[in-house]
């Protein structure tokens, strides 16, 4: 591998050798095209005509009045599939095609980014098996329609927890077996090198436009930039366009579940250890052994227990805050949003609401804040449901 | 404690290396069933300790640590566990294990507890020869040999380099995939010993997908020094979940044929 892919301490490429040879592939190609001239309109035509970037940032008046500063939405819900996942596969996927793959496979939790990948493998005329927990096959069974759809098949994983982690072990699991056809498309900053620096790099359009888009409006770059934090791509994709920007604040929203008193949460940062786990160091929820823990989140997206390295480097550096909100939480955020902006944002996506929520007061009212909404929360309408059932 | 050189040296015919994972199905069972492995000829032992997400392995040994998890097994208890072997019968051992348990045990302590304890190589599963130093550095400071893989797929390059960085034997993936009993065994194995032996005197011994006598032969036919065979190990104990002496038995049995299969 030419690159060790290291964010400080966290990141490399902890995986068994199998794995090895298709990663330097990934890497090779990866530095090969990603400023290749052809590769770069082909990937921006899809991302303009197809995903429909650029994404418009929203000032949300009503919410803005409610929280008492002002809170501008880059709105990712509206891109094709009804979240940024389309960002990343578009650009795996079309880099799997200039490597002459033919056959992708993906890892889901919320089914978003299964989606994603088996909307782009229909565009892009590729066979598709998605690999899903099989509690989130239950949980997101219209996204697993909706892949169907478009031609993929769902591999529900009983192993584990079905939930995320499970999925992607198995992902691995298949890849090792399949790595001469089989290009695996990540679905998160997580995961060996290359991933975390290849997620990253097709999610930056969402920082790229949002720091032009504050200086078109704000005249000015915003104060604070916010979004939620799983595995980390939403987030990492904002706040890359920032990092250098030292007067802007930037704050990752964890989910604490039901409290992080309780082992029901997936809050890797605030509550983890730095160990290895998907191939890469990080931080992680797990024993005092270094078996990993089980979690739990009201949003499937983000039921993950470990995080990207880069946003582990964010954190030990300083450069970036991490807290978090519990399902409570996210779920009075999802009303609330419902309800001042007519926007249903993702639970996902609820996480960042929440601590919007939760700065109620504590803000100048001239503050203006970045907030990534990530995706659209129709997917999620029967989970809240089965929380708050209305009258 | 004898060694690799000194067995592979000894021997007439390849080593029979069975793996299994330690506490499956509980501690108890599975140190009768691996004393009854050794007794039935077994000539080194690759061990594992259970860990919640092997990545490497295929859905027979997922379920052993399951099972060995579930019976309460920890990293401590394998040492203890591991000790109570070589004290049975002063075999080699390799121990193949996920990086994120010594990570957690701290490496060096674990190097020296895992020697202490009788041990004689380690392979972590996932820790490749590119970051060979977090794990080589602390295993030769406690005296143990390291233990890296070779697959299919690994190009001539890293096979050099592997084999260098290897002190103990070159575990040889003999397919592409994870752990787990096959039908039919890859026509490549014999190519890859052969290209390993062409950048290396470092013993060879071949994992992955052998599940019978026949081909734990044709293995050795094909020049490697060691056949390790897991998955069908894993799996006999599993069919006598319900009896441990029937799964001594099982175990046993199948050793004998393999060893008897490898010597004639």
């Amino acid at each position: 591998m030419k690159h060790k892919g290291k964010f400080g301490e966290f990141g490399g490429y902890y995986v068994p050798e199998l794995l090895i040879p298709p990663l330097e592939d990934i890497e090779q190609a990866f530095y090969q095209y990603k400023d290749d001239k052809d590769f770069v309109a082909e990937l921006s035509n899809l991302y303009a005509d197809y995903a429909g970037r650029p994404t418009p940032l929203y000032f949300a008046e009503r919410f803005s009045e409610y929280v008492g500063y002002n809170v501008y939405v880059k709105r990712e819900d509206l891109l094709h599939g009804g979240a940024h996942k389309v960002n990343n596969t578009l650009g795996q996927c079309l880099l799997a095609k200039y490597m002459g793959k033919k056959k992708i496979i993906a890892e889901t939790g919320a089914g978003q980014h299964g989606l994603a990948t088996a909307m782009t493998g229909a565009l892009l005329g590729m066979e598709t098996k998605i690999f899903m927990g099989k509690i989130d096959v239950e949980r997101q069974s219209v996204n697993v329609h909706k892949m169907r759809l478009c031609g993929a098949e769902v591999i529900p994983v009983a192993g584990g927890t079905g939930t995320l982690k499970d999925a992607i072990n198995e992902a691995l699991r298949y890849w090792t077996a399949n790595v001469e056809d089989t290009f695996y498309v990540f679905g998160s900053v997580c995961g060996p090198h290359p991933f975390p620096t290849v997620v990253k790099h097709f999610q930056s359009p969402i920082g790229t436009e949002a720091r032009a888009q504050c200086m078109e409006k704000l005249g000015k770059l915003p104060d604070m930039v916010t979004a939620c934090v799983g595995g980390g791509s939403n987030s990492i994709g904002l706040f890359s366009a920032f990092v250098a920007d030292e007067s802007v604040r930037i704050v990752g929203v964890e989910p604490a579940g039901k409290g992080l008193a309780t082992d029901q949460h997936a809050a890797s940062l605030a509550a983890g250890r730095v160990g290895v786990f998907h191939g890469s160091k990080s931080y992680l929820l797990q024993d005092d052994e270094g078996q990993v823990h089980e979690t739990e989140c009201v949003s499937a997206g983000l039921d993950y227990p470990a995080v990207g390295p880069e946003h582990c480097h964010l954190k030990d550096s300083g450069r970036a805050e991490y807290v978090t909100v519990t399902d409570e939480q996210v779920l009075d955020a999802f009303e609330t949003f419902t309800r001042t902006e007519g926007i249903l944002p993702a639970l996902e996506s609820s996480h960042a609401i929440a601590h919007l929520i939760a700065l109620k007061g504590k803000l100048a009212a001239e503050t203006n804040v970045v907030l990534n909404l990530s995706g659209r929360g129709d997917k999620d309408v029967g989970i809240v449901e089965t929380y708050r059932p209305l009258a | 404690m004898t060694t690799y050189k000194q067995i592979f040296e000894k021997l007439d015919s390849a080593a029979l290396i069975p793996f299994f994972v330690i506490g499956d199905p509980n501690y108890d069972s599975s140190l009768k069933i691996v004393k009854s492995a050794l007794d039935a000829g077994a000539d080194i032992l690759e061990l594992g300790i259970p860990f919640s997400d092997p990545i490497a392995d295929g859905p027979t040994i997922q379920k052993a640590n399951i099972r060995a998890r579930k019976s309460g097994m920890t990293v401590e208890k394998a040492l203890a566990f591991i000790k109570e072997v070589t004290s049975h019968k002063p075999v080699p051992v390799g121990l193949l294990v996920y990086y994120n348990l010594i990570y957690q045990y701290g490496v060096e302590r674990f190097m020296a507890d895992f020697k202490a304890a009788g041990g004689t190589s380690v392979l972590v599963a996932d820790v490749s020869i590119d970051d060979s130093e977090e794990i080589a550095g602390p295993a030769q400071k406690a005296g143990l040999e390291t233990v890296f893989m070779v697959t299919p797929n690994t190009p001539d390059h890293r096979m050099a380099s592997i084999a260098s960085k290897t002190t103990g034997f070159v575990y040889t993936v003999s397919t592409m995939g994870v752990t787990g009993a096959r039908t039919k065994l890859s026509d490549t194995v014999a190519s890859l010993v052969e290209r390993i032996k062409g950048v290396s005197e470092v013993p060879v011994c071949v994992g992955f997908g052998i599940s019978s006598p026949e081909q734990a032969r044709r293995v050795a036919d094909a020049g490697a020094d060691g056949v390790i065979v897991g998955s069908r190990i894993v799996q006999i104990i599993e069919d006598n979940a319900d009896s441990v002496e029937d799964a001594c038995a099982g175990v046993g049995q199948f050793i004998a044929d393999v060893k008897s299969r490898l010597n004639g």
